[in-house]
């Protein structure tokens, strides 16, 4: 099982900023509003997420009209960074992609009024803005505590839930494979940056025989059904998009890691005037509102983190480059192995 | 037409371009020193990250591996909002990072980083590459570690400085054109109340300028005086010259008169008694015009030197009635004086005396037998004045000023000598000491001269 997974960790290193040349595979797309004028959006989110905003927008602006690609966050930087593809707008949530991209010089300048009401935390110089935030949360299964049991409120928690009932949790704590998952990858690394106890966790994790998922959409199934009953850093608005599930998210209180999906307006923008527009009205107030309420991803706002201080966003700054290193990557992932690795 | 040089414009100009210079030196001096000591501090930064990346280089099994600080990277980014780009080496070969990255132009040594700017990605950087030695499977295989920066933040922030230092130079000199125009004002001050000093003296007043003057003006104020001596000098001949004639004219005079008195005596021929009496009253008059010519004379010298002192106008106006009385009971002259105090003025009692008694003996000469010359001593205001009144001829129409004007004589006067001196003493005696002099004409006949000085 853990050989597959190498296994695709390599793959996944090898396509990384330095894969091979070809057309960037496209998940799905859809035509909003008049076909001409239009402007392009590229994305990683998936378009029932932002069709509230965009319809909203597309009100808003009569004439102009949106066609949106979604693809993932892979496909996304490979399209602009090496393919050349003229996209209006390019989101996504792969922070380091984005910002690799805005570094290389792929994305121009932002009028300065659209950054001022923006968070320092939430651009990165005038080419990268946040349009929302999301937690990397803990999942609990419905099954994963016993009555009377207190759920765990931090990672120290969570290691001594997990090290006293080794029986239960035995193949049923699982996360994203670092080595496959770009967030998976991302989420461990800024595990590593900001706290000791991670290694201890991936530790007590690996001797638990921990599953390791590719996407979201799996981990969370497997958590809905009782087959996983711990699910560690999913994506909160993957796991809140499900109200009827059997189990429970917690935001834990050392500290809990919070994801920006930003966006950029490449250098060989078509229209890059309505492509500013169309940012102006997601960073506005009732853009936000749009995304928070009808996305279900939360607003940028910074009070936010005053109202919950153990919220920690991820730095939208160069010092994600380091994560795309790829023989940075292949030490990380060296030492994430041995430690799932122990005896 | 040109226009004359200006002290003060050139004064003003050149504090307004010493200004402008000084405005441009600061501007310069922040401009660079601004973008120095960052770009040095900066590349101390860099060359830092650049070496603990390198420190970050591992040999493992099979290679080498890397890490890089994230850490690093935020901090090199954070100082300005800048861009960051990356290359490791290994030998001839990319490790990782941007593997199009442009080389250092030399290599760096063992522990001095090597900085350098390159185009990169249409970006301008500022790069360090820092060389590490690692053994690999026994061979030494030295590592290349290039990290790169844009500056534009720092240049932004130079900018800012520099934009200041503009605003405050343009400052200082909008400060300097009020201030070089007061300083200006302040340097020209002494030579304005120097030259306002010398054109306050009298016409007579031959002293040495001794207001006070700066250093500058002192050669000036010497050459000044040099010139006033040397006019004083060449004045005071001439008066010198004046008073030898006036005394060596008196004295021959003086003998041909007691030689013709004699000769009248012993002449019985009445045609010859005439003649002798005529000539007697010329040596007289001829004698008066030498003694009015030494008076005038000492009176233009005196006033130059100005002996001045506390003294008593009407003891000297009873002193000079006295001494001229005799005179007067020759002609059957009454002289009457009133005076009732002492009246103190400040003044040369050589001059005073000297006008008092040209208006006397004026008086005396104009009056006809047994007439009465009044001298009265009185105050008058602030002045202290002697008036000296006779039932004389009067001024026959002309005013007291042509009068006074020298050698000029009255329109009615052609049977009598005189010399014309006399009224110009009086004029010019009154001016030296601050006083006055006028000639009226006296109710009911005669002349009515009035000398009068400040009371001190």
């Amino acid at each position: 099982m853990r050989g597959i997974f190498t296994a695709l960790g390599l793959i996944a290193t090898s396509m990384l900023p330095l894969g091979p040349v070809g057309a960037f595979e496209i998940e799905d797309e859809r035509q909003f509003g008049p076909t001409s004028p239009r402007i392009e959006v590229l994305s990683t989110t998936d378009i029932a997420i932002l069709e509230p905003v965009i319809t909203a927008w597309i009100e808003q602006t009569s004439g102009v009209g949106l066609r949106y690609v979604m693809a993932s966050s892979q496909e996304v930087f490979k399209a602009v960074a090496l393919e050349g593809a003229r996209f209006d707008v390019v989101m996504s949530s792969a922070m380091d992609l984005q910002l690799k991209l805005a570094n290389d010089g792929h994305a121009i300048g932002l009028p300065a009024e659209l950054l001022v009401d923006l968070p320092a935390w939430a651009r990165w110089r005038d080419l990268l803005v946040s349009v929302a935030q999301e937690p990397v949360v803990l999942v609990l299964s419905e099954a994963a505590l016993l009555p009377g049991e207190a759920p765990p409120r931090s990672r120290r928690d969570l290691i001594e839930l997990l090290r006293d009932a080794p029986d239960r949790f035995r193949g049923r704590v699982g996360s994203y494979d670092p080595a496959v998952s770009g967030a998976g990858y991302l989420f461990a690394a800024q595990d590593a940056r900001l706290s000791d106890t991670f290694w201890r966790l991936a530790e007590v994790m690996g001797r638990l025989d921990a599953r390791l998922y590719c996407c979201s959409v799996d981990m969370l199934d497997d958590l809905d059904s009782g087959r996983l009953l711990v699910g560690y850093n999913v994506l909160g608005s993957y796991a809140l998009s499900r109200p009827q599930a059997r189990y429970q998210v917690i935001e834990l209180e050392d500290y809990t890691l919070t994801l920006l999906r930003s966006a950029l307006v490449p250098r060989n923008a078509p229209s890059p005037e309505a492509a500013t527009g169309f940012l102006r009205f997601l960073l506005s107030r009732p853009g936000q509102a749009l995304i928070s309420e009808g996305a279900g991803l939360p607003a940028i706002e910074a009070a936010a983190f005053e109202r919950k201080p153990h919220l920690r966003p991820i730095r939208l700054d160069p010092g994600l480059l380091a994560n795309l290193d790829h023989i940075t990557r292949q030490r990380f992932l060296g030492e994430w192995l041995a430690a799932m690795e122990q005896p | 037409m040109t226009r004359p040089l200006s002290l003060r414009r050139r004064l003003v100009g050149q504090g307004m371009a010493l200004a402008l210079v000084l405005s441009l030196l600061i501007y310069g001096a922040v401009r660079i020193g601004a973008e120095q000591a960052s770009q040095a501090a900066l590349d101390e930064v860099l060359a830092t990250a650049a070496a603990a990346m390198a420190e970050e280089l591992r040999v493992a099994e099979g290679g080498v591996s890397l890490s890089i600080p994230p850490a690093t990277l935020s901090m090199l980014a954070a100082m300005g909002d800048e861009r960051i780009f990356y290359r490791v080496d290994l030998g001839a070969e990319s490790l990782t990072g941007y593997d199009t990255l442009p080389l250092p132009p030399r290599a760096p040594g063992a522990l001095a980083p090597e900085f350098f700017d390159a185009q990169f990605l249409g970006a301008d950087l500022r790069l360090a590459a820092v060389a590490r030695t690692l053994r690999i499977e026994g061979r030494a295989v030295t590592a290349l570690v290039i990290l790169g920066q844009t500056r534009e933040g720092q240049r932004a922030i130079a900018t800012r400085l520099a934009n200041r230092a503009a605003g405050l130079g343009l400052a200082l000199f909008l400060i300097a054109i009020p201030l070089s125009l007061l300083a200006a004002r302040g340097l020209l001050r002494p030579i304005d109340s120097l030259a306002e000093a010398v054109e306050r003296r009298g016409p007579r007043d031959l002293r040495p300028v001794r207001h006070p003057a700066p250093i500058e003006l002192e050669p000036f104020v010497q050459a000044l005086n040099s010139f006033i001596a040397r006019l004083r000098g060449t004045l005071s001949q001439t008066e010198t010259f004046i008073a030898e004639a006036a005394h060596h004219i008196r004295t021959p005079l003086a003998v041909m008169r007691n030689e013709a008195e004699l000769a009248l005596r012993g002449a019985q021929d009445e045609t010859t008694r005439a003649r002798l009496r005529h000539l007697i009253r010329a040596a007289d008059d001829s004698a008066r015009s030498a003694g009015q010519l030494l008076d005038h004379a000492t009176v233009l010298y005196r006033s130059g030197q100005g002996e001045m002192a506390r003294i008593d106008l009407s003891a000297i106006a009873r002193a000079v009635a006295e001494r001229l009385t005799p005179a007067a009971e020759m002609k059957d002259i009454e002289i009457v004086t009133r005076h009732d105090q002492s009246m103190f003025v400040e003044g040369d009692a050589v001059l005073i005396e000297a006008a008092l008694r040209n208006l006397l003996e004026n008086a005396v000469k104009y009056s006809d037998s047994e007439a009465v010359i009044e001298i009265t001593s009185q105050r008058n205001g602030a002045m202290a004045e002697v008036l000296v009144e006779d039932r004389g001829r009067g001024l026959g129409g002309e005013d007291a000023a042509r009068l006074a004007r020298r050698f000029r004589r009255g329109g009615n006067v052609s049977d009598t000598v005189g010399s014309g001196l006399g009224l110009t003493i009086v004029m010019e005696a009154a001016a030296a000491m601050g006083g006055r002099f006028t000639l009226t004409e006296r109710n009911g006949g005669g002349a009515c001269a009035a000398f009068s000085l400040p009371l001190a």
